[in-house]
């Protein structure tokens, strides 16, 4: 087989960030190439290059023999690299075939033909072995896994020789997968390239040719045969990453046994999500949840703190159980928490750094409703000084900070000092903490992070890096597919060990 | 904190310039009308109306809102609260009647809107047409006039303090309390974050729907006060009272700065706005222009006054 796809030595540098520093990868017609790597080793950036909207700052991408050089993504799906993203970019409203052909319509003077369009996007859903698709169907209508189908007529549609695919099996259930593998090899047979980024080494090794591994934004290994690789030098390849985070030193182990349970989680079940999960977190303990994207671990802390409700179960904070399906009444109760997406989640983008950290505690600065507008600058303007943000002024506009310094002033959110009758915070749930932080700024988090768990705050802690869990966290709790598969305390772990759960599933 | 009241000054200070453009205009134009203290009254009066239901629209639209309806709110707490079985209770209980009739119709709209999950646009829409249809079969369509023993309602449009008709510092007073509420209380905090970022807001604590459907409330008991004013000044309660109320509304809102997404605006602008739109009619009026083209002038003041905001913005970024 001849190499559709050559990169060399591809680098990409973002302001403060080396995101690729040398990346090879080569793609053969009709083979299935699997990517691997961590959350933050390169992968996204590399598909989006693919995809023309990153353009590299160093490196060749040959294609079919011919370099290119995409200036944006219309000329990357006019080359024949389409690219399918986790997030569809379908149209909810649009039928089948109107999807497909988004963007190039069959039409005469500005007229859709509708009936060759239809006629047309039947035909590329049987190539794809998907002849009962019928092409006038709403696809707002349409299950996840046929979106995804629609999503592959469309790259057909543009021609694709190579189609890059973002973890399509992460939104899929188990027998969905299986259809999705038997598109996968339709296209194949059809000489088609596939780009395949999943965490789940089964599936890479049930649909897989070739595997590229990365590591620290560098080609950690070329063209692994994905059937016979060993997992552990998969899991070996991944690991060790170079990057140093200086974690704050832990108390012994078992030093929190006699403490009393701040949260407990009994049976906790969310249908389709996850199904009897059940924790605790004692005074002053960090509990870290490891687990991939979709493993359930977000949904798990969004139901504790009452932002969704589990059909099963309870959550008891301080012994007393918590009313289901209220965030009013669990920040009530004393919990706290910095939300996955600090952008659309936490921020309030409009106002200033103080007027974000004094939000969730306004009461306790008011009277009667009237804000004591001094009482609330001070409090503000003493957060800001004890958890040290840059620039240490209140009155920012908070959009103008640094990922991390924004994320502090979500952290300040939940400590404002106490009035009189209100509960000072007494669980924070931390989704991805460190997410677009950088590494200096990661290590004051960490060391934050442990000062309020001294303090006897209890501390829940979920990320996708593996790392920051073991390093951070006294005990650990491994997801996967929505059931928590081991617990131990995270001294008794390694990274490898880790790894190999969540993407097998099966303990070594 | 200097570098944010500057721009809010700065943003405020356009307004101000154009009003001021718009009053040298009058001067120039009608030197013998303009600047008389009858005219300048008539405009005062007129924006109260306007100007109560602003404030309220301001803060629905700052929490992420929008309230079609306020129009028809008013006219349906006029009429009610002109019936003669209303009107035997007195005037006090006829404007206690009419504040609540607003409020309650804001309720049930915040309600659908809030714990209904329905777009504020489609809920306001439908209580536009039923209150007006409610206030047309409660009337008769007939125009109703306030009872003699009842003129202590028309009161506050004749009877004068310091030059200024009564209705004038009812306006006044709306204003002042709620520019406090906005910007001085956990209440008016909460609208911007519900406004800004929904989600971020119920993630913090904030009880969103309930906090939305006060806002209704809100904007529906400005209609109650409009109401009163409108009976002051036309003696009368009718179903026709505030035809189109809705857009000068939001007009003055946007006009003033407030971004219809939420999450960003002031009092001070809205009433700004309100007033440049106040003058405009003043000024056709007084120049025997028609009508029509005033309507074309008040377009264009809209489209400008978003332009100008939207570099204002972008410079800003």
């Amino acid at each position: 087989m001849s190499e559709l796809l050559v990169m060399r030595g591809i680098v990409k540098q973002f302001p403060g960030v080396r995101a690729l520093d040398g990346v090879d990868l080569d793609v053969r017609a009709g083979e299935v190439h699997c990517l691997l790597g961590q959350n933050g080793a390169g992968k996204s950036t590399l598909i989006k290059i693919l995809a023309g909207v990153h353009q590299p700052d160093e490196g060749t991408i040959t294609l079919g023999g011919e370099q290119v050089r995409f200036s944006g993504p219309v000329a990357a799906i006019r080359s024949g690299i389409s690219t399918i993203y986790q997030e569809l970019d379908l149209v909810d409203g649009l039928t089948i075939a109107e999807n497909v052909f988004l963007g190039h319509e069959h039409a005469r003077l500005g007229f859709t033909r509708r009936g060759e369009m239809n006629r047309a996007a039947a035909e590329l859903l049987g190539r794809l072995g998907h002849g009962e698709l019928r092409p006038a169907t709403e696809v707002g209508r349409l299950p996840a896994a046929a979106k995804q189908v629609v999503s592959m007529a469309r790259a057909l549609s543009h021609r694709a020789r190579l189609i890059v695919m973002d973890e399509p099996s992460a939104a899929l259930a188990h027998d969905e997968v299986a259809n999705l593998f038997r598109v996968v090899r339709e296209l194949t047979g059809q000489g088609v390239a596939v780009v395949y980024i999943s965490h789940r080494l089964e599936e890479i090794r049930e649909i897989g040719d070739r595997v590229t591994v990365l590591k620290d934004g560098r080609t950690a290994a070329v063209g692994l045969p994905a059937r016979e690789t060993p997992t552990a030098t998969v899991v070996s390849l991944m690991t060790g990453r170079n990057v140093e985070y200086v974690f704050p030193p832990r108390p012994e182990p078992g030093s929190h046994d006699g403490r009393p349970e701040v949260l407990r989680a009994e049976g906790l079940t969310l249908p389709g999500r996850f199904a009897d999960v059940t924790l605790t977190v004692r005074e002053g303990e960090i509990v870290g949840l490891a687990g991939l994207v979709g493993s359930g671990r977000s949904e798990i802390v969004e139901t504790i703190y009452g932002a969704r409700r589990p059909s099963a179960g309870r959550v008891l904070l301080d012994r007393e159980p918590v009313r289901p399906g209220s965030t009013v009444r669990a920040v009530r109760l004393g919990m706290g928490l910095a939300p996955e997406e600090r952008k659309s989640q936490a921020l309030l983008m409009n106002e200033t750094v103080g007027r974000n950290i004094t939000i969730a505690g306004l009461g306790t600065f008011a009277r009667l409703g009237w804000i004591d507008r001094r009482r609330e600058r001070a409090e503000a303007a003493r957060l800001v000084k004890a958890l040290e943000l840059r620039p240490p002024d209140p009155d920012r506009p908070v959009r103008t900070l640094s990922g991390g310094n924004q994320q502090k002033a979500v952290l300040g959110r939940w400590l404002t000092r106490h009035g009189d009758g209100v509960r000072s915070r007494r669980l924070l749930l931390l989704d991805e903490p460190t997410r677009g932080v950088d590494v200096g700024a990661r290590a004051e988090l960490y060391a934050l992070i442990r000062r309020l768990a001294d303090e006897g705050i209890g501390v829940l802690l979920v990320s996708s890096e593996v790392p920051e869990v073991l390093g951070l966290a006294d005990r650990v709790l491994v997801l996967r597919d929505g059931t928590v598969i081991h617990e131990s305390d995270a001294r008794d772990l390694d990274e490898a060990r880790v790894l190999d759960m969540i993407m097998e599933g099966s303990a070594l | 904190m200097t570098l944010l009241v500057r721009v809010r000054e700065a943003r405020h200070l356009g307004l101000v310039v154009a009003l001021l453009l718009l009053a040298a205009v009058g001067l120039i134009t009608s030197p013998d009308t303009f600047g008389t203290s009858s005219n300048l009254v008539s405009i005062l009066a007129l924006a109260s109306t306007i100007g109560v239901i602003t404030v309220g629209m301001t803060f629905v639209i700052i929490g992420g809102g929008i309230d079609l309806s306020v129009g028809a709110v008013m006219a349906l707490a006029s009429v009610w609260a002109t019936t003669l079985a209303t009107q035997s209770y007195g005037p006090v209980v006829m404007a206690v009647c009419a504040v609540l009739v607003g409020t309650g119709a804001g309720l049930v709209g915040g309600f659908l809107i809030s714990y209904g999950r329905m777009v504020p646009f489609i809920v306001t829409l439908a209580m536009l047409v039923a209150a007006r249809g409610l206030a047309q079969r409660m009337s008769d369509r007939k125009t109703q006039l306030i009872q003699p023993e009842n003129s202590a309602i028309v009161e506050l449009s004749t009877t004068r303090v310091l030059g200024l008709p009564l209705l004038v510092y009812i306006f006044a007073l709306v204003v002042v309390v709620g520019w406090l509420v906005l910007n001085r209380t956990t209440f008016g905090r909460r609208t911007y974050a519900v406004g800004g970022n929904p989600e971020a807001a119920r993630l913090a604590g904030i009880d969103v729907r309930r906090h939305t459907m006060m806002l209704y409330a809100l904007s529906g008991l400005c209609c109650g006060i409009a109401a009163i004013i409108i009976m002051a000044r036309t003696t009368t309660g009718s179903s026709t009272h505030g035809d189109l109320y809705e857009l000068d509304a939001i007009a003055a809102v946007i006009i003033g700065g407030t971004l219809l997404t939420g999450g960003r605006g002031t009092i001070i602008g809205s009433i700004l706005g309100l007033l440049i739109f106040t003058l405009i009619t003043n000024l056709f009026i007084l120049n025997g222009l028609n009508t029509s083209d005033q309507l074309i002038a008040k377009g264009l003041i809209i489209v400008i006054a978003v332009l100008l905001q939207r570099r204002g913005l972008e410079s800003r970024t």
